[in-house]
């Protein structure tokens, strides 16, 4: 049982609907990155999948655009506690994206320009649970949150859904990115509080 | 990772929006200067509510050192700021995060860059390069609003051998300071004399637009983004 602290009484703000443990409710947009944002150009962006066995298949900014296309309305959670209620974005799924992909491979790392990398399971990304996105709010997503293209993935923790991405490498077994190597957590389901290792 | 019970044992007001508070808190334990932790707020009637706040000061298990400036609008940093007495009890849980952090047995030059409250987690750094005697070389520039809005000064204006302090106001300055209020610039990033090429590891703490601005202006001086570790508070 928690120890009830004297004097709280707490805001209490009325969610729309039910939100996971621990977590607040902003409307603000609050910003994690572990390092400055990249300057990423679309003239030279490239999105690549690559298999357990190296063969790799890319596409171009045009060729991104040039796909079916999904507009998603979801709520979003941040491991450092806020939640996002109703955003809506614009982007490609990722079951578009590795519809021809031949792989057994039940993982994925998800590189980013800049460096960063985050691990999910492959199942995690198909049936509809994630995408490629470009717009955030009608509007071309902006560097700061992730722009040109980050992934959206959000039934996870927000950290999972890598911002600036790049890349995305199937990997026959599991591997640490660079927050699950640095104290949190492999998984990330917000309903479990999955938070930290 | 479990939650602690920690007891409010000191409280200390250290600006108009800002205040120092101790905590004891048995269990915790091993925490790194740059870390952070969750504190949670439980209400009679079991309603919570949970934030992240850094560390101001590292080094001593079973205590948690925070400086928290009020959010306006906020619902625990109001609590922590105005109401939370000695006795109080709250929870913590941590100490958090692995990357946002100064090893004291690095020995490379360090250049903090704060805004406003995002010197919290320099004052663990300073403190703790202080308390253990170490020499890596450390700058620090400093963005705050006002005079008045500066926290710790006297502690961070004390000489102290190979640390040097630079000030930014951006709305009012001090009688006499030799520029008028203004955000901060390349100059003030160039003139600590850490560059790139010497090595330097770089930390900037503040609000996201503070940290979009000093990151953009760090990178474009040449140091590699891999050497600019970031913490970012607010929106965007």
């Amino acid at each position: 049982m928690a120890v009830v602290t004297r004097g709280f009484g707490g805001r209490r703000p009325e969610p729309e609907h039910e939100v996971p443990p621990g977590q607040f409710v902003t409307d603000d947009f609050p910003v994690l990155s572990a390092g400055p944002t990249p300057d990423v150009d679309v003239s030279r962006w490239e999105l690549t999948v690559r298999t357990e066995t190296g063969e790799g298949v890319s596409w171009t900014w045009e060729q991104l655009l040039a796909l079916p296309a999904e507009d998603v309305v979801t709520d979003i959670h941040c491991v450092t506690h806020w939640t996002k209620l109703g955003t809506t974005w614009r982007g490609v799924s990722l079951d578009t994206l590795l519809a021809d992909v031949e792989t057994s491979a039940e993982f994925v790392m998800a590189r980013s320009y800049g460096g960063y990398t985050t691990n999910l399971p492959l199942q995690d990304l198909l049936d509809g649970q994630a995408w490629v996105a470009y717009e955030f709010e009608g509007e071309p997503l902006e560097p700061v949150h992730g722009g040109p293209a980050r992934l959206l993935v959000p039934h996870l923790y927000f950290w999972k859904s890598a911002k600036w991405l790049r890349g995305l490498d199937l990997m026959d077994d599991d591997d640490l990115g660079f927050w699950e190597q640095n104290g949190y957590h492999a998984y990330g389901d917000p309903w479990l509080e999955q938070r930290y290792a | 990772m479990s939650w602690h019970v920690a007891t409010v044992v000191g409280a200390r007001p250290l600006t108009r929006t800002a205040r120092a508070l101790t905590l004891a808190v048995p269990g915790f334990v091993g925490a790194l200067p740059g870390q952070h932790v969750d504190v949670r707020l439980t209400a009679p009637d079991g309603y919570q509510a949970t934030r992240a706040y850094s560390l101001a000061e590292t080094g001593h298990d079973e205590r948690v050192d925070l400086v928290v400036d009020e959010v306006p609008d906020g619902e625990v940093s109001p609590y922590l700021v105005r109401d939370a007495r000695p006795g109080d009890q709250l929870e913590v849980r941590g100490p958090l995060g692995g990357y946002f952090v100064w090893h004291d047995a690095d020995t490379a030059p360090v250049l903090l860059v704060a805004g406003g409250s995002g010197v919290v987690p320099f004052l663990a750094m300073l403190r703790a390069r202080r308390s253990t005697g170490r020499r890596a070389p450390f700058r620090l520039v400093c963005s705050v609003r006002t005079p008045a809005d500066v926290i710790e000064r006297g502690e961070v204006d004390t000489p102290d051998r190979g640390f040097d302090v630079r000030w930014v106001f951006t709305r009012e300055a001090p009688a006499g300071w030799p520029t008028p209020p203004r955000r901060i610039t390349t100059d003030d990033l160039v003139a600590p004399g850490f560059g790139p090429d010497d090595g330097t590891d770089v930390f900037v703490c503040g609000p996201t637009g503070f940290v979009e601005a000093a990151a953009g202006l760090l990178t474009g001086l040449g140091h590699p983004p891999d050497r600019v570790r970031t913490e970012r508070f607010g929106g965007a």
